[in-house]
């Protein structure tokens, strides 16, 4: 057991990748046994991070920062080592990872071409987002950030809808651009400090002197260059407005599952970068430019629901929502990142609160997210379209899909006693004493997000009913049930008590800044 | 006695090439066999050096030395190194792919294995010459059987212009080096060369006059040097030791590095690479731009930087800027190609830009980079022309716009263009990634702007080779290709698995190959002064 134990993080990032090896050998017309596979391969990472889960003690220490801390050597040629590690800011985003990919397979049981390679694709994926969680090197942070954009184009370009060439193109370029700036600051890191091990980095580039880097740059600039370079890879990702005009296509024209995936997990990669790079390794320059950043989340909360509330395509409005939702994690990290250096106690509090807000905003979203997206594929597999002016009606043909779509919906809109209007809330909380402004300015926003959300209910379900759907439309199959209803539960439990999981964030928040 | 493992290596070829000629042309079952055989022995003789060469202990080893001219210091002397070695193990792969690729030559498939068995024993014989002339002999024995499998193998269209336009480059580049030693500058040379008309009739002709003529300064020109140290001998370790005065290494390293690097593709006279490699049959096209392009970078390293240190750091501003320049212009080139053969050729030209910047910076990192480069890049061009080739005796064309939905026809095809491709765009999980880190680390600590600029060419890449595998291998299959193109053979699914997983392998586990070069680099680094 021993062996299992002590690398249950390995298990868990490399599973998927050994699966989607295996599935190489399997037949590619089994298309049941594919799917299959492919499911109870990604259920084993779920379990194993409930066994991670369990284990985990919430309160980090001095000493021990991580757990289930695994480090080998890997390329020690240029300094970088293989280095694992969870604390309570990435345990709960592996966990949303493993949750929603096998969620997001049992949706792809409606793929029918080669599904075989859209099963691999997607298991590799999960190792790539499961990687940059999990990294505690700079390196390996960098190879599954970039790893998992690659089986992300092929799902758009291969199984998405019209637009798809166009979609995944400006998808993987947008985000390599920015990526590429993100290696830039990372080599220049690793030479300046002589290491890319993360640890290492939160001790020693804090005291970075001219004297001990090789480079023949002043400190000043070297901590310039990569900040900046840091905060556009990472704002591309979020997307902060106004790097994120790849997304409304990207997610528009992936397939269902790779929506979910995509607003699901990957935007959480960059907000993750924000809190486990940027603000720990460049506390003055992200105190000094916070404002601007609280600027850029209010607008994307703005511009986003506007975007939504504009659409006509059921798809497309959601996609706009991401925008919107992620606006609030940035307003949350931005009032942190105000604070950073503050000693009053309520000051404290206040930052602890945002960032609180701004991490389970990420889990949130990320159910609510891809319990939307999915659910506009369930609309679309039996109409196929998703034009809101076709609709009308639905809810008494499909009550089930009709109630379910209340249900996240709601979610998604922040009402109280459902996921989203806790972690809202707590980013309003916390970001209202420092940037008051800002603020306001959100909440404001949050009517134009219940305006969108309601125009979308009322478009699809309320109204007289369009008759071309009578008698062609099925309601949800139990298949579809089951990909919500986890989904739908946690939403619940998490409006109601959220202790379970804000307990083990607020306790490494408050560690770490 | 310890078994000469090395000169094995460098004759099996030879011997190999010679057995070929001798066998009577009807039987092609045979001459393949001889071939295949032959290339396996020295593939398998690499996997051998490459698990016997003890890190640890580093430098030179498995040394042979035999006195052969004495008189003039000329010894017959062989050895490798950890920059050396990783390069004998890619020939290895190479030439056995290339073998395989090419088991369907019907055209004098004597002759053809013979010269490329020909080829190969020069390249090998390359990385592991410890003596200036063996190394020069080996160097030039390459150019004739290049050109004529060029001329006589070739793509019909292009192929007495691209033998030609290769081979006169190559021929300039030799002379500028072997002018760098010679301390004479032929300057009627030049303008007869540059002055002749390139037309057909008289390309071929005129050529093996000219490489008679650059043979034979090159074995004067490396007296040059010989002379230059006062030692009298060509001996490399000892020339390293010898120490040029540092107004004389100033003067003669760009001659030296620059002939050779011309071979490496170095920008401005970059241009007879996308030619040559284009017109050359798919074998040779591996071997040019997999291997002999890395000979031409490997000599510059060995001969300029490691005998002429001093000049080396004078002149490495200006080796970065024309290698920058490699690197960004030759992906703006490759990404406006129509022929997707072309798109390969140059992409070659701006990977080898950042070998160039890896030796330029001079440092742990550069050198380790370039090294790992030197490899990588040369698994996945040849990965990258064998599939083009497969494309091509398929389809019978090489325009992207004629190509397309080809991945349901040759699904290995197309799977191993991909990785090809995420190699090239240096996508992490693969021997790319590995590579280029290094290089821009040893840059940065050089000449910060250089990796700035440098990393246009990473994005720029990942833009044409996305593009280029999308209009290929996906979308609509063109009606004539639809009844004609079937799937590649199991020897290419062989070919394109080996490298594909020599490239992954490497990606994740980067230590199989740095265990090698990083004692390489060390020696390299002591001879500039420089400490860890």
């Amino acid at each position: 057991m021993e062996p299992v134990t002590n690398h249950l993080l390995s298990l868990i990032l490399f599973t998927p990748t050994a699966a989607a090896v295996f599935m190489l050998l399997l037949p590619r017309e089994k298309i049941s046994l594919l799917r299959n596979f492919a499911l109870a391969a990604s259920l084993i990472p779920f379990i194993l991070t409930l066994v991670v889960w369990a284990g985990f003690n919430p309160q980090p220490t001095a000493a021990m920062p991580f757990q289930f801390v695994e480090k080998a050597e890997w390329y020690s040629a240029i300094r970088a080592s293989y280095h694992l590690g969870v604390d309570g800011i990435s345990l709960p985003m592996v966990l949303l990872t493993t949750l929603l990919t096998p969620l997001a397979i049992l949706a792809s049981y409606s793929i029918q071409e080669r599904v075989k390679s859209y099963m691999i694709l997607f298991l590799l994926l999960e190792t790539g987002m499961l990687g940059v969680f999990l990294a505690l090197d700079l390196l390996l942070f960098f190879v599954f950030w970039e790893v998992g954009l690659v089986p992300m184009y092929f799902l758009i370009a291969q199984w998405g809808s019209k637009n798809r060439n166009y979609a995944a193109l400006k998808f993987v370029l947008y985000t390599m651009g920015g990526s590429l700036g993100l290696l830039l600051a990372i080599q220049l890191m690793g030479v300046a400090v002589g290491s890319f091990d993360l640890l290492e980095l939160y001790q020693r580039w804090p005291g970075l002197n001219e004297l001990s880097i090789p480079i023949g740059l002043s400190v000043s600039t070297v901590k310039a260059i990569a900040f900046w370079a840091f905060v556009v890879a990472f704002a591309i990702k979020v997307p902060v407005w106004p790097f994120h005009t790849w997304l409304p296509d990207a997610h528009t024209e992936a397939p269902t599952a790779g929506s979910m995936i995509l607003a699901g997990v990957l935007l959480k990669l960059g907000a993750y970068g924000f809190l486990r790079l940027v603000l720990p390794l460049f506390p003055a320059e992200s105190q000094q430019f916070a404002g601007a950043l609280a600027f850029l989340g209010v607008a994307a909360i703005i511009f986003g629901a506007l975007g939504a509330w504009a659409q006509n395509d059921f798809k497309r409005l959601i996609a706009y929502s991401s925008i919107n939702h992620m606006g609030f994690v940035v307003l949350g990290i931005a009032a942190a990142a105000g604070m950073l250096n503050t000693t009053s106690p309520v000051g404290l509090l206040d930052k602890t609160i945002a960032l609180n807000g701004a991490v389970l905003q990420m889990f949130n979203h990320g159910l609510s997210a891809a319990g939307m997206f999915f659910l506009v594929g369930v609309l679309y597999d039996r109409a196929h379209t998703r034009d809101l002016n076709e609709f009308g009606g639905l809810y008494a043909v499909l009550p089930v899909y009709g109630s379910v779509l209340i249900f996240t919906a709601m979610a998604s809109l922040g009402l109280p006693g459902l996921n989203g209007f806790v972690s809202e809330f707590l980013v309003v909380r916390g970001a209202w004493p420092v940037l008051t402004l800002a603020t306001a300015l959100a909440m404001i926003g949050l009517f134009f997000t219940g305006a969108y959300i309601l125009k979308a209910l009322k478009m699809v379900l309320h109204g007289p009913l369009n008759g071309r759907w009578q008698g062609h439309l099925t309601d949800m199959t139990r298949r579809e049930v089951l990909v919500m209803a986890p989904l739908m539960i946690l939403m619940l439990v998490l409006g109601v008590w959220p202790a379970w999981l804000l307990d083990m964030i607020n306790r490494a928040v408050a560690f770490l800044f | 006695m310890q078994f000469p493992i090395l000169s094995a290596l460098i004759f099996t070829p030879i011997v190999a090439g010679v057995v070929l000629l001798a066998l009577p042309a009807e039987q092609k079952d045979w001459i393949r066999r001889v071939a295949l055989a032959a290339a396996v022995l020295i593939l398998l003789m690499a996997f051998k050096l490459y698990f016997s060469y003890d890190p640890g202990k580093g430098g030179y080893q498995f040394l042979e030395e035999a006195a052969w001219l004495p008189q003039f210091g000329i010894s017959y002397k062989l050895g490798i190194d950890g920059i050396s070695l990783p390069l004998v193990l890619l020939s290895g792969l190479v030439i056995f792919s290339g073998v395989l690729v090419s088991w369907n030559v019907e055209d004098r498939p004597r002759e053809f294995f013979s010269f490329l068995m020909f080829l190969g024993a020069s390249v090998l014989g390359v990385f592991c010459a410890l003596d200036l002339f063996l190394l020069f002999f080996f160097f030039e024995l390459a150019v004739f059987p290049k050109y004529l499998m060029i001329v006589v193998w070739g793509y019909p269209k292009t192929r007495e212009y691209g033998g030609m336009k290769l081979t006169l480059y190559l021929f300039i580049g030799s002379v500028i080096a072997l002018v760098g030693t010679l301390a004479v500058f032929p300057k009627y040379l030049m303008i007869v060369v540059w002055g002749y008309p390139k037309t057909r009739e008289y390309g071929g002709m005129k050529l093996t006059l000219y490489l008679f003529i650059g043979s034979v300064i090159a074995l004067v020109g490396t007296l040059a040097v010989y002379f230059g140290s006062g030692l009298r001998t060509f001996d490399l370790l000892a020339l390293e030791q010898a120490g040029f005065p540092i107004e004389f290494q100033r003067l003669w390293f760009p001659f030296v590095f620059l002939g050779f690097a011309i071979l490496g593709g170095i920008f401005p006279f970059h241009s007879w690479a996308p030619d040559g490699h284009v017109a050359a049959p798919t074998a040779i096209s591996m071997l040019l731009a997999g291997v002999e392009m890395k000979v031409g970078a490997f000599a510059a390293l060995r001969v300029g930087i490691q005998l002429l240190p001093e000049g080396a750091q004078y002149w490495a501003p200006a080796i970065l800027l024309l290698a920058t320049i490699n690197v960004v212009y030759g992906a703006f080139i490759a990404m406006v190609q129509t022929d997707f053969k072309y798109v390969i050729g140059f992409s070659s030209v701006s990977h080898m830009g950042l070998v160039l910047i890896g030796f330029a910076t001079l440092n742990r990192d550069g050198l380790l980079g370039a090294g790992m480069q030197m490899f990588s890049h040369g698994v996945m061009t040849a990965l990258f022309f064998a599939i083009v080739g497969m494309v091509y005796d398929r389809a019978h064309t090489r325009e992207i716009g004629s190509l397309g939905g080809l991945v349901r026809k040759m699904p290995w095809a197309a799977v191993g263009f991909i990785i090809g491709g995420l190699v090239s765009m240096g996508m992490p999980g693969f021997s790319g990634f590995v590579s280029e880190i290094p290089v821009f680390m040893g840059a940065w600590q050089v000449a910060p702007l250089v990796s700035v600029v440098a990393i246009l060419g990473i994005l720029i890449t990942a833009a044409y080779i996305f593009l280029v595998v999308r209009r290929v291998f996906f979308g609509e299959i063109p009606p004539e290709l639809d009844q004609s193109v079937g799937d590649v053979s199991g020897k290419d699914k062989l070919v394109i698995g080996m490298l594909s997983l020599v490239m992954i392998l490497l990606g994740w586990f980067p230590s199989l190959l740095t265990r090698l070069i990083e004692p390489g680099v060390h020696s390299i680094v002591a001879l500039m002064g420089g400490g860890w």
